[in-house]
C-alpha cells in the first residue's frame, strides 16, 4: 500500500474481501447498536478515510484501560492499529523509548495539527507539577499542549473522565480530569475502571465513522451509557419479584438472584456491562456473583461502602423510596419513568445485523 | 567523552520510569532509577470499610490487575484469623496462576521482544525458512510457510503504508538486533498471536470474577457460588471452560513462548554476562494447597538467597521489625527522624516533600532526592524479587521439575549456571516458571473437580463478614508471589476501620533508588554491571536489561501525602 491508502484500499490490498470487509463493518455496526440501516455508512466512512492519528498520553493510571483495549475481541486492538487508526503515541505498546518517543509524538502532532485524536487515560495531579513528569515535562503541560492541536478528546476510564481514584477522598494530588483543565475541545468520556473492551474500540470507531456521538450528561455516549446495568440485568426479574440474595453463597447467591441487598449499584450506574458483557461476552461483575462497583459513575469510590445496600442514592431514587421498598418495584418505576426517553432510544438501535443485512447493505 | 544518557519515557512498561545513566565512554558507569508519577492509594484507604480495602488496592496496577486485590483480602483475613474455603484458595490459585501466564507471555511478546527483534528486518524473510525453522523447534500448528506469507504481506502492507503507527522511530536496524530475518519473522507472526490468546485466556478471570481487567474479590473467599444445577454459577459449562483455558495456555507455553524464548536466547548469550542486580534474592512464597497460614503447602516457598549462593537458604521475617524496612534518603519524602532512617512497615511514615528539579527539567539531581520509589532493603541489603528470585529458590529447595528446566536450558544454550545472573537469565528464567506454573494449573483445577464431586462446593466463610463481629483493633499482613515478584500488604483494622495501610511491592524491591549507604537498587545495579551502549543515542541495550525486570512502576509509587500535613502522615503503632 501506498502513502495515503485508505482504509477500505489497504483491507483489499491485504487480501481481505468485499464480504469479509463488510462483515467486519457489521460487527462494528452492531458493537455501535446502529440500525442495520447504518451498515452502508460505517463502510463508506471506513473505506474513505485514511488511518487517522492517535495519540495516546497516559497519567495518574494503572494501565488497566490500555490492557482492557487489548482484550477486545470486536474490533481488536491488531484490527484497530493496522487497519483503522496509526496510533502514533502509546507508552505501554510503542516500540520507541526516550528521546524517539517524544520525537513520534512531535511528529505526529505536526503532520496532523487540527485533526488527530487524543486519548487520555489517568487523572491529571495539578497540586504540584512535580507529582507526575513524562521526559520531565508535567502532565499538565503535556496536556495542554498535546489537546491544542487534538481534533477531538477521549477520555478513556473513570481516572481521566472524572478524576478516578487518585481523586478519592482526600485526593492527595489534586488529581482533576481533563474535561477541568480542557474546555475548547470536544471531550468524549468512556469511564468504567476500567472500561469495557468492546466500548473502548466501540467508541473510538464511532467517532471514526460518524463523529462526535451523542452524549449524556457526563459527556458518555448513549449508545454505551444510555441504559442502567440495572435495566439490563439478567437478574432483574428476580428483583422484581423481591427474591434476593443475602450472602455470597447462599441459596439465592447460588440461584442467580438479585444482588441489591449486597450493595448491586447497577441500578444508578450508566454502562453497557449487562448487554456487552466482558470479554467476548464470557461474563459481567453481577454474572459471576459480585455486586456491581459501580466504576463507570463519578465519585463512585466516595459513595460509602461497597457491601451496603444502594449506598448512593440518585435524584432518581430518594433515600425514602429505597427504604421504603421491600420488594424492588418502586426502585425500579423511579429509575424507568427518569430514564425512559434513553431507554426508548436504546431499545431501537439495539437490533442486531444479520448476515441478510450485509448481503442487502452489500447490495445497495 | 563523559555524558549523561537518560531514558524518559520508558516505553513498553507499566507506569512511568526514568533512567539517567552516566556514562564512562561508552560503557555506563553510574544509574539512576527513578519513578515520576504518584497517586497516593493508601492514604485514600484510611477510615474506610476494610472490606472494601481489595477495590482501591488493586487499583494500584491494572497490568499486576488481580494481585494488589488478593494481597488485600489476605491481608484483612490475616489480621482477622478469617480462614476461607478449600474452594475459594482453590480458586483463588487458579486465578494467580491464569495472570502469571497471561502476564508474563504478554510481557515477553509485546513489551520485551521489540528489545531482541528486529521488525523491520522481519520484511525479507523468507517463509519457507522461516517455516522450517519454526517446525525445528516446536510442534505449533500454525508453521506452514503461507501463515508466514500472510503475516509478511501484513506487514509489508502497514510498513508501505508510512504509517508505522506503534513502531515508528524505534531503533530498527541497530547492530545489536541479531536474530535472522526468519527468526524476526516467526517473533512477529507470534506477536500477533500472542494479542489474540490473551484475549482469550484473559476468560479464566471473568469467569470467576465477572471481568478482566480488575476481576472482582471479596474477603472470606471468592464471589462465584458454585451449583452444578445453576445456570447462574460455576457448573459444569463453566468448569469447562476453565479446562479449556487451562489447556490453551499450556500448549501455547509449551509450542510457543518456551521454544521462542531458547530460540531467541542462542543469538544473545552474550546477554548471560551483563544486567546480574545485587546478587540477593526474596520471595514471599504463594500457591498454598492447603492454607496461607501453612506455608509447607505452598508452591513456591519463602526465603532468602545471599550473594547467588544457592546453598544456602535464610529465613524471612515479615514481622521482624529488624528485617524489612524502607529508607527514603533519595526519595521525595521525609521521615521524622531524618532521611537516613530505616522502618518496618508497621512503623512506616509516608510524607511527600517533592525536591526535584522544577518542570520542565533537563536532569534529576541524582545527588539527592530523585524518585517517588522508596528503597526497600532487608536486613539493609537490596534485594532482587521476581521470577529470578522464585526459579532460584525452587531450585535450592529442590524443586524437581525447576531443577530439570533450568539444567535442561543451560545445557541446550551451552552456558554456565552463573548465566542465570544476568539479563539473559532473568527473562529465561520468567518463561521457566511460566511452564511450572501453568501445568500446575490442571492440579489445582483438577482437586476443585474432586471437591465438587465429594459434595463440597463452599466458596464463601460468611463467620466474620459482619464488622460487629471483629475484635476493636487487629492487624496483619497479606503476602503474595506477584508475577513481578514479593508483594505485601499491611493493614491496620481500627473500630472497624482502616487505621492504616501500607503497601510494599516487587518493583519497588527491583527499581527503588540508592539508599543511605549508596547502595544502589537492582535495576541500577543492573545497568552498572557490563553495559557498553553502542549508540547513546539509541540506548537500546538499556531498554534489554530494564525490560528483563517487567517493570511495573504505578505499583511502586502509590504512596504519598500531600503538603505533610501531620494528619495525613501514616504512621502504624
Amino acid at each position: 500500500m501506498k502513502p495515503g491508502l485508505t482504509v477500505g484500499e489497504t483491507l483489499r490490498a491485504h487480501g481481505v474481501t468485499r464480504r469479509g470487509f463488510l462483515k467486519y463493518c457489521a460487527a462494528i455496526t452492531s458493537l455501535m447498536a446502529l440500525p442495520p440501516s447504518s451498515l452502508k455508512a460505517v463502510a463508506a466512512a471506513l473505506e474513505a478515510a485514511r488511518r487517522p492519528s492517535v495519540i495516546w498520553l497516559s497519567f495518574q493510571e494503572c494501565t488497566g484501560c490500555t490492557e482492557s483495549l487489548t482484550r477486545s475481541a470486536d474490533a481488536t486492538i491488531e484490527e484497530l492499529i493496522f487497519n483503522a487508526i496509526s496510533l502514533d503515541y502509546h507508552h505501554t505498546l510503542q516500540a520507541a523509548s526516550g528521546a524517539a518517543a517524544e520525537a513520534a509524538r512531535e511528529q505526529a502532532m505536526h503532520e496532523n495539527y487540527g485533526n488527530y485524536l487524543l486519548i487520555v487515560d489517568g487523572s491529571i495531579p495539578i497540586a504540584d507539577a512535580g507529582y507526575s513528569t513524562i521526559a520531565g515535562i508535567s502532565n499538565r503541560d503535556m496536556l495542554l499542549e498535546t489537546a491544542a492541536g487534538a481534533a477531538a478528546i477521549v477520555s478513556v476510564g473513570t481516572c481521566a473522565a472524572f478524576g478516578g481514584i487518585p481523586a478519592a477522598r482526600p485526593n492527595p494530588t489534586g488529581a482533576v480530569p481533563v474535561s477541568e483543565l480542557i474546555t475548547d475541545k470536544p471531550i468524549i468520556n468512556v469511564p468504567g475502571c476500567p472500561p469495557i473492551p468492546v466500548v473502548i474500540t466501540g467508541v473510538l470507531v464511532q467517532y471514526l465513522t460518524f463523529g462526535l456521538p451523542d452524549l449524556d450528561a457526563q459527556g458518555r455516549p448513549l449508545a454505551f451509557y444510555g441504559q442502567s446495568i440495572h435495566d439490563r440485568c439478567y437478574r432483574r426479574p428476580f428483583y422484581d419479584k423481591g427474591l434476593f440474595a443475602d450472602s455470597f453463597d447462599d441459596e439465592g447467591a447460588k440461584k442467580g438472584w438479585c444482588l441489591y441487598k449486597l450493595g448491586c449499584r447497577g441500578p444508578t450506574t450508566y454502562n453497557a456491562c449487562a448487554t456487552a458483557k466482558w470479554n467476548n461476552g464470557t461474563s459481567f461483575p453481577i454474572e459471576s456473583g459480585h455486586p456491581c462497583l459501580g466504576c463507570s459513575e463519578p465519585d463512585f469510590w466516595d459513595t460509602g461502602s461497597f457491601y451496603h445496600a444502594l449506598s448512593t442514592p440518585t435524584e432518581a431514587i430518594g433515600e425514602a423510596a429505597v427504604y421504603a421498598a421491600g420488594g424492588g418495584l418502586l426502585i425500579g418505576a423511579a429509575v424507568g419513568a427518569v430514564h425512559q426517553r434513553h431507554k426508548r432510544k436504546a431499545i431501537e438501535s439495539h437490533r442486531k445485523v444479520s448476515l441478510d443485512d450485509i448481503d442487502e447493505g452489500a447490495a445497495k | 567523552m563523559s555524558e549523561r544518557v537518560v531514558v524518559d519515557p520508558i516505553t513498553r512498561i507499566e507506569g512511568h520510569l526514568r533512567i539517567e545513566a552516566q556514562m564512562d565512554g561508552n560503557r555506563i558507569n553510574q544509574a539512576w532509577s527513578s519513578g515520576t508519577m504518584v497517586r497516593g492509594i493508601e492514604i485514600i484507604l484510611r477510615g474506610r470499610d476494610p472490606r472494601d480495602a481489595w477495590a482501591f488496592a488493586q487499583r494500584i496496577c491494572g497490568v499486576c490487575t488481580l494481585v494488589h486485590g488478593l494481597a488485600s483480602v489476605r491481608a484483612v483475613e490475616n489480621a482477622l484469623d478469617y480462614p476461607i474455603p478449600p474452594n475459594a484458595q482453590l480458586i483463588r490459585n487458579l486465578m494467580i496462576a491464569a495472570q502469571y501466564v497471561h502476564d508474563h507471555v504478554m510481557h515477553f511478546y509485546h513489551l520485551h521482544a521489540l528489545d531482541w527483534v528486529d521488525v523491520v528486518s522481519a520484511l525479507s524473510a523468507d517463509p519457507n525458512a522461516t517455516s522450517q525453522l519454526a517446525q525445528s523447534i516446536s510442534n505449533y500448528p500454525k508453521s506452514s510457510p503461507g501463515y508466514f506469507s500472510d503475516t509478511r504481506k501484513k506487514l509489508k502492507e502497514f510498513v508501505d503504508s508510512g504509517q508505522l503507527g506503534i513502531f515508528s522511530n524505534a531503533y530498527w536496524g541497530h547492530p545489536a538486533y541479531r536474530l535472522s530475518p526468519e527468526a524476526n519473522l516467526m517473533a512477529v507472526s507470534h506477536y500477533l498471536e500472542a494479542l489474540a490468546w490473551q484475549r482469550d485466556v484473559a476468560r479464566l478471570h471473568a469467569i470467576f470474577g465477572g471481568r478482566n481487567p480488575h476481576p472482582n474479590f471479596v474477603v472470606g473467599g471468592v464471589p462465584c457460588p458454585i451449583d452444578l444445577n445453576s445456570d447462574s454459577a460455576i457448573n459444569s459449562k463453566r468448569l469447562s471452560q476453565v479446562q479449556s483455558i487451562i489447556d490453551s495456555m499450556r500448549s501455547f507455553v509449551d509450542q510457543v513462548y518456551l521454544p521462542d524464548t531458547l530460540a531467541i536466547a542462542g543469538f544473545y548469550k552474550d546477554w548471560s554476562t551483563r544486567g546480574e542486580g545485587t546478587g540477593n534474592f526474596m520471595t514471599y512464597g504463594d500457591f498454598p494447597a492447603e492454607g496461607m497460614d501453612d506455608p509447607g503447602s505452598f508452591l513456591i516457598p519463602a526465603g532468602i538467597i545471599l550473594n547467588r549462593d544457592i546453598s544456602q537458604v535464610h529465613e524471612l521475617d515479615m514481622h521482624a521489625a529488624d528485617q524489612i524496612q524502607e529508607y527514603v534518603a533519595h526519595s521525595w519524602y521525609d521521615y521524622r527522624d531524618g532521611k537516613q532512617a530505616g522502618l518496618h512497615p508497621y512503623a512506616g511514615e509516608t510524607e511527600l516533600n517533592y525536591t526535584g528539579p522544577k518542570p520542565p527539567y533537563a536532569h534529576l539531581n541524582v545527588e539527592e532526592s530523585y524518585s517517588w520509589m522508596k528503597a526497600p532493603r532487608w536486613k539493609g541489603k537490596s534485594m532482587e524479587v521476581g521470577p529470578l528470585a522464585r526459579v532460584l529458590m525452587l531450585y535450592a529447595t529442590g524443586h524437581d521439575q525447576a531443577r530439570e528446566l533450568v539444567d535442561s536450558t543451560l545445557r541446550q544454550l551451552e552456558l554456565p549456571v552463573t548465566a542465570l545472573f544476568s539479563t539473559l537469565g532473568r527473562t529465561a528464567a520468567r518463561t521457566l516458571e511460566t511452564k511450572i506454573i501453568a501445568d500446575m494449573m490442571q492440579t489445582w483445577q483438577d482437586n476443585l473437580v474432586a471437591n465438587i464431586r465429594r459434595g463440597d462446593t463452599r466458596t464463601f466463610n460468611e463467620g466474620l463478614w459482619e464488622p460487629s463481629s471483629w475484635p476493636k483493633e487487629a492487624r496483619g499482613v497479606g503476602f503474595m508471589e506477584a508475577p513481578r515478584g514479593a508483594l505485601a500488604h499491611w493493614i491496620v483494622i481500627k473500630d472497624q476501620k482502616i487505621d492504616n495501610y501500607q503497601a510494599v511491592v516487587p518493583s519497588t524491591w527491583n527499581a527503588g533508588p540508592r539508599d543511605p549507604q549508596g547502595q544502589p537498587g537492582p535495576y541500577e545495579a543492573a545497568l552498572q554491571d557490563n553495559h557498553v551502549l553502542h549508540d547513546p543515542q539509541q540506548p537500546i541495550e538499556i531498554l534489554r536489561t530494564i525490560h528483563s525486570f517487567d517493570p511495573c512502576i504505578a505499583c511502586a509509587v502509590h504512596l504519598t501525602d500531600p503538603d505533610g500535613k501531620e494528619m495525613l502522615k501514616v504512621k502504624v503503632l
